[in-house]
């Protein structure tokens, strides 16, 4: 994971993010360029604007929306190409047509330098004003770099501390921790409208994709890693984020409330948060991690010391080994004799799935009681109505852990899902 | 069930009764389908007897006219396959809204979605692309076979034999649902323990040999085996974008072997190339996987570039535009496609260089791209053109695939891309260049070189029909996930809570049942041609005026494709023939040199399927008698010094004699 | 290989057709093809020895190459098979002078020196096991046991094709094509000669002298 190399540099972020809107002058090349691309922006706005909800297309963060603008531009210049290739190419097979006699026949015209001149120049002109486009948007919008304007029109006040966030991808649910706050919550993110946001960002077992697309483009999250993510909102208002990326049988239903709250909304959320929530302790957040879909919202007034840590380094359980304490023994030359088997029996967490009897998120027959294809429910997730009668969704979410296909047995590895680790040994 | 737990998995590995889905349904349906269209296939080859010739004739022939055919069925039946798939995943998304479930619970739609995509891009565009490789190439360059044709009927068996476990996967046990490239750490063996990512790597590994050795096979074919005087820069135009696939295919492909390898290792041995534990790094494997896979998309497309330039110079009556220019295109884009991998995950946080990097070189390939739908463009340009059905989809890929370029280009912004990643722009981006452009290709293709295998063309009106409903259905199904992509709706989704998303669903539902309509027209079409077949009969061996050397042949070619090896003298060689007054040498025939039939390749795919299947049930002991018996068969075929036999002069005679009949007939 | 003239005499049309020749096959594409397959079979080492490079100093808190390599050992180890490489060579020379038995003699030394490559590289894994360096036990040695031991099994499948390919000579001879078959198999051996190579110095040597 590299951060962005470039500079934090105020003007030349601020005038790259304009030249993206194509609007404050610049004396530089990608500004003419800018003006003459602004009503092009409008005409893929205008074919796709069809009255339906298009949250990409209208953001109400800052960020999310140079990236929409920069989608409008990239557009509209390739459409300087693509519109006049489709239409020639119809007009010539409109017009050489074998019944059109009246066309020139000339079977053996196949070169001509000046075109294939042009037909190579073109193309490139295009990609290198996009290139140029592409080169300073992806500078000035790398998530790991922080924010230097609130919006197109307002820097970030002097003092303004951006508010931290870390988020942890679970299977199926998300975690955010406030930090600043000592609050967290599950499955409900919630900003304070205008003041700028830093997202750390990491996962518990397998990779989830962070994403709300009102507020900014996605971001891979890893369990191990870290990933980071700067943002802001600007619109007071609810919406949606989720993961964008598969990661086992509860996906479809691991979405998030999102709310931009005005500052004095904001206070309000976590003082209830503060007032209303629960503990996470270590016992608490492990609870949390066995695998669940469309959980409702939670909050927690308070979370164990150094969680995040924890979950980043892969060792929120007692006597694990942190990620981080083992890449510094990686770093020294590693270790034999005794302390290597020590730290062995800490370092594997990989399957905790399978020695807790838990299912894996994506667990198939071998690994629990149940055949592959049957009709019962992956441990975690809300029963499905039968094929027959496709009315209930199963019960109300918050009700106790649906426990449809039959406990997870403990002795679900035994037929046949020997873990890898145990043939190994 | 078994008092000795012990001896049962010593003998059925973690195979049990219950792995057979007799509780399913939609399977034990699609069980008895299989059944009965089986069954009923079987039976006709039994009453006709069938049998004999299908064994003599297909199963072990090394002529390399009956292998392209053979992959261009087998794409096509696994077509059917993974567009039941498609069907199912429009129907369940255009129902799965608010209290609606749909039909299909997630563990079942995941494993539908990943099939759907494994058997799209492994046992249908690339035996399609094989195929037509196979069956066109060595006739374009003059030659009699391949370099290696054992090895090129063993890498056709080795295909089916992949193609085969997967469909396995669907009665016995269950498939990956742990997406098409199963990325780790969901695709380990502590995410996913059952055999469903088994059945995954070890139908790829063992397609991937056959699609390895095709490829060497094809290179040396294409540079040891043209006819004297084709240089490199008078090979027809499909020959070099074959040529460029299959070195993108010897260099891509051994990537995605060793990294299935070391995939396996983790999920058998326990080892820790991708794990989140003990040092593993997922992010390599996203790294591997798509150094393999991004070169994968242009070993799709380039020969579909080349039916293009095939059909659009011959339709138009007109040499190709700007020969040079389309295979140094041609050059550059397979160079390129080593350096833009990194543009399939740039939301994993590189960094803003190495984005940009891969950004710039990601849009750079739209040059040369581009290049070529000019030199398209003009090569209808003062062209003469006939609407036959190959040049209409011509029409329908140049119109179809610059969108899909736009758009690709677009993705290729990372900015952009962070917004788009994953949704359901992206399927609409890559269907649109997959259909827009591989598969109308190859449907081109197949129209445009069945007069040469079979004699008779394929019936136009119903042609035409499928195009109709392939290209408006295409239309229908896909610009709807555009829109959805803009509304922030991702991928691989089995249920929605949005109810404002259902009408976009329902439209690309639509879409699907235009493109089966298509598919049955095709069928259609290949009944009806075969029952037309005397009134569509091509006496001439060249239905189109043909520009390129398999036309010079008869319909079907003879066994040896050529009774006397053709000299060339212009890239267009058989153009200039009859240009230039060529007359067909009537005597002076010689006995030809032709490899034997032999049936190893076939015995060896079939024992890579036991080994295979034994893997996945950890069947150890059937697992390591195949292996052995693999081996051995395989020392034993090199034991068979006797591989090759002369046809004799007074055949070839006879044989040119029917031909030059059918020339007075014509 | 003759070209006629297929055009009435009198006319300077081109010729079209090769009217007189000899078998289409030619050698050289044998050759070519392997050497192709050599080159795939490079790029899988090539993923592997990246595979490596970016796991190989991920010991997860345990043993690392300086706790575990032997020197000496993979000195001996390497001799063998450049010995054999040698050796193969040598075969080669006298099958170009039609010495049959001569052939056979330094294809079975080539053997039996490959045979001692694989032998003293399973005693090393064994070793390492003793150490407690299972290839599970970190991503360093899971990469070192894939690379090493892909490279063992190509010498073991090498030994098995020249034992194939002995039996081969001795039944049919030294004809053209178990000349084309040794030629194929050098290519072979030698390749993993250069392979090893590239395992000594990136594994043993750089890990050890680090």
């Amino acid at each position: 994971m590299s951060v962005s190399t470039l500079p934090p540099d105020r003007n030349e972020a601020a005038a790259g993010a304009a030249v993206l809107r194509g609007a404050v002058p610049r004396p530089e090349a990608p500004r003419g360029l800018g003006r003459r691309l602004r009503p092009l922006l409008a005409l893929p706005a205008l074919a796709l604007l069809g009255g339906c909800n298009m949250v990409v297309m209208q953001p109400g963060g800052f960020v999310a929306e140079q990236q929409r603008n920069l989608v409008l531009a990239s557009t509209g210049l390739m459409l300087l190409i693509i519109v006049p290739v489709i239409a020639v190419t119809l007009f010539f097979a409109w017009h050489y047509r074998a019944t059109n006699e009246k066309a020139i026949y000339d079977p053996d015209w196949h070169h001509s330098t000046q075109l294939e001149v042009l037909i190579w120049t073109a193309p490139l002109l295009i990609i290198i004003a996009l290139g140029a486009l592409t080169w300073i948007g992806t500078h000035t919008l790398d998530p790991f770099r922080p924010l230097t304007r609130i919006d197109a029109k307002r820097e970030i006040p002097a003092g303004v501390e951006p508010l931290q966030v870390e988020v942890v991808a679970m299977d199926w649910k998300w975690l955010f921790i406030y930090p600043q706050y000592g609050i967290a919550t599950v499955n409900d993110l919630a900003l304070p409208v205008d003041r700028p946001v830093a997202f750390k960002i990491t996962a518990t077992d397998v990779m989830n994709t962070f994403y709300v697309p009102t507020l900014a483009g996605m971001i891979y999250a890893m369990p191990g890693m870290e990933t980071r993510l700067h943002a802001v909102i600007n619109k007071v208002g609810d919406s949606e984020g989720r993961s964008a990326h598969y990661s086992g049988a509860g996906f479809s239903n691991m979405f998030f409330k999102f709310r931009g709250l005005a500052e004095k909304d904001f206070d309000g959320w976590v003082a209830k948060a503060k007032a209303d929530g629960s503990d996470l302790s270590q016992e608490a957040y492990l609870k949390l991690t066995e695998p669940t879909e469309s959980e409702p919202a939670r909050y927690f007034k308070s979370y164990a010391d150094g969680l995040y840590g924890k979950i980043l380094g892969l060792c929120p359980k007692p006597g694990q080994m942190c990620v981080s304490e083992m890449m510094a023994i990686d770093a020294r030359g590693g270790q034999s004799g005794p302390e290597a088997e020590e730290a062995y029996k800490r370092l594997r967490y990989d399957n905790h799935f399978a020695r807790e009897g838990h299912e894996a998120p994506g667990a198939t027959g071998p690994a629990t009681d149940r055949g592959a294809h049957g009709q019962t429910q992956p441990e975690g997730m809300k029963p499905r109505p039968d094929m027959g009668n496709p009315d209930s969704r199963g019960p109300e979410p918050g009700k106790a852990q649906p426990d449809a296909g039959g406990a997870p047995s403990k002795d679900g590895a035994k037929d046949g899902a020997v873990a890898p680790k145990q043939i190994g040994q | 069930m078994f008092d000795n737990v012990n001896l049962q998995q010593l003998i059925f590995g973690r195979f049990t009764l219950d792995q057979i889905p007799y509780h399913e349904p939609i399977l034990i349906g699609t069980f008895a389908a299989v059944a009965v269209v089986g069954v009923a296939v079987l039976a006709t080859i039994t009453y006709f007897r069938f049998w004999g010739p299908l064994w003599r004739d297909w199963v072990t022939s090394i002529d390399h006219k009956k292998i392209g055919i053979m992959y261009c069925i087998f794409a096509m039946i696994m077509l059917l396959r993974g567009f039941a798939d498609a069907l199912m995943m429009r129907s369940q998304q255009a129902i799965a809204f608010g209290d609606q479930q749909g039909y299909l619970p997630p563990h079942h739609y995941d494993q539908i979605f990943t099939a759907h995509g494994m058997i799209m891009i492994f046992f249908v565009a690339m035996p399609f692309v094989t195929g037509l490789m196979n069956f066109a190439v060595p006739l374009q360059i003059g030659a009699r076979d391949v370099a290696f044709p054992f090895l090129n009927n063993f890498s056709f068996w080795m295909t089916v034999s992949g193609g085969l476990l997967v469909m396995t996967s669907l009665f016995v046990g269950e498939f990956s649902r742990a997406t098409w490239l199963a990325y780790p750490p969901l695709s380990g063996a502590a995410m996913s323990p059952g055999v469903g990512v088994d059945y995954y790597i070890w139908a790829l590994q063992i397609a991937g040999v056959g699609t390895t050795l095709s490829g060497i096979n094809l290179i040396a074919t294409i540079v040891k085996m043209r006819a004297p005087g084709m240089t490199m820069m008078k090979l027809p135009i499909f020959v070099w974008s074959s040529l460029c696939t299959n070195i993108l295919i010897v260099a891509a492909f051994p990537i995605l072997t060793a990294v299935l390898v070391l995939l396996s290792l983790d999920r058998y041995l326990g080892l820790h190339f991708f794990t989140n534990d003990l040092g593993g790094n997922t992010m390599l494997y996203f790294n591997l996987i798509w150094i393999w896979g991004h070169p994968e998309v242009y070993i799709l497309i380039l020969p579909a570039f080349g039916v293009f330039s095939e059909v659009t110079s011959t339709f138009c009556g007109k040499r190709l535009f700007g020969y040079t220019s389309m295979v140094y295109a041609l050059v550059v884009i397979t160079i390129l496609a080593y350096l833009v991998w990194l543009h399939h995950f740039f939301t994993m946080g590189s960094g803003a260089d190495v984005n940009s990097f891969f950004g710039i070189t990601t849009m750079i390939i739209s040059i040369p791209t581009g290049a070529k739908i000019f030199n398209w463009m003009f090569t209808m340009y003062r062209g003469r053109i006939r609407f036959d059905v190959p040049m209409m989809w011509v029409v329908a890929f140049i119109v179809t695939f610059v969108i899909g370029g736009m758009t690709g280009v677009l993705l290729a912004v990372p900015p952009a891309d962070f917004v788009l990643h994953n949704s359901l722009f992206l399927i609409a981006h890559f269907h649109n260049v997959i259909i827009g452009g591989v598969l109308f290709g190859m449907f081109a293709g197949v129209t445009f070189w069945f007069p040469k295998a079979f004699g008779f063309k394929l019936d136009e009106f119903w042609g035409k029909m499928a195009l109709y409903l392939w290209v408006s259905g295409f239309y229908v199904a896909f610009m709807p996930l555009y829109v959805l992509g803009l509304m922030g709706v991702t991928r691989r989704m089995q249920h929605f809570d949005d109810p404002s998303l259902q009408p976009w669903f329902i439209v690309a539902a639509f879409g699907a049942l235009l493109i089966a309509a298509g598919i049955a027209c095709q069928v259609i079409m290949f009944v009806v041609s075969i029952r037309r077949r005397e009134e569509l009969r091509d006496h001439t061996g060249d239905p189109w005026g043909g520009r390129t050397l398999e036309w010079s042949t008869s319909s079907p070619p003879p066994d040896y494709n050529f009774a006397f090896t053709p000299v060339v003298h212009d890239s267009d060689a058989w153009w200039d023939m009859k240009a230039r007054g060529f007359s067909r040498p009537l005597t002076g025939y010689q006995p030809i040199h032709m490899p034997k039939n032999t049936a190893s390749g076939a015995i060896l795919a079939l024992l890579s399927f036991i080994c295979g299947f034994a893997l996945v049930w950890y069947v150890w002991w059937l697992a390591a008698l195949s292996f052995v018996a693999l081996v051995a068969t395989a020392i034993v075929h090199t034991f068979n010094y006797d591989r090759d036999y002369y046809i004799p002069a007074e055949a070839v005679s006879r044989e040119e004699a029917k031909r030059t009949r059918e020339l007075e007939l014509a | 290989m003759m070209h006629t003239d297929t055009a009435p005499p009198g006319t300077a049309a081109p010729v079209f057709f090769v009217t007189d020749e000899e078998g289409h096959h030619s050698e050289g594409s044998t050759m070519l093809g392997f050497w192709l397959y050599l080159m795939s079979d490079c790029l899988i080492f090539a993923t592997l020895f990246a595979t490596y490079g970016v796991l190989g100093r991920n010991y997860a808190a345990g043993p690392a190459p300086k706790d575990l390599f032997d020197l000496t050992g993979i000195a001996v180890n390497t001799a063998m098979l450049l010995f054999s490489s040698i050796t193969y060579g040598f075969a080669m020379l006298e099958m170009d002078k039609d010495n049959q038995r001569r052939t056979q003699m330094w294809l079975a030394v080539t053997g039996l020196f490959g045979v001692a490559f694989v032998a003293l590289e399973i005693r090393e894994f064994v070793h390492l096991f003793h150490e407690g360096a299972p290839p599970w036990r970190s991503a360093f040695l899971s990469s070192f046991y894939t690379l090493v031991s892909t490279h063992g099994l190509h010498v073991s499948f090498g030994i098995l094709w020249l034992v194939t390919l002995m039996v081969q000579v001795q039944k049919y001879g030294l004809v053209a094509a178990n000349k084309r078959r040794l030629m194929c198999l050098s290519m072979f051996w030698h390749f993993l000669d250069l392979i090893w190579i590239g395992v000594f110095t990136v594994v043993y040597l750089m890990g050890v002298l680090e």
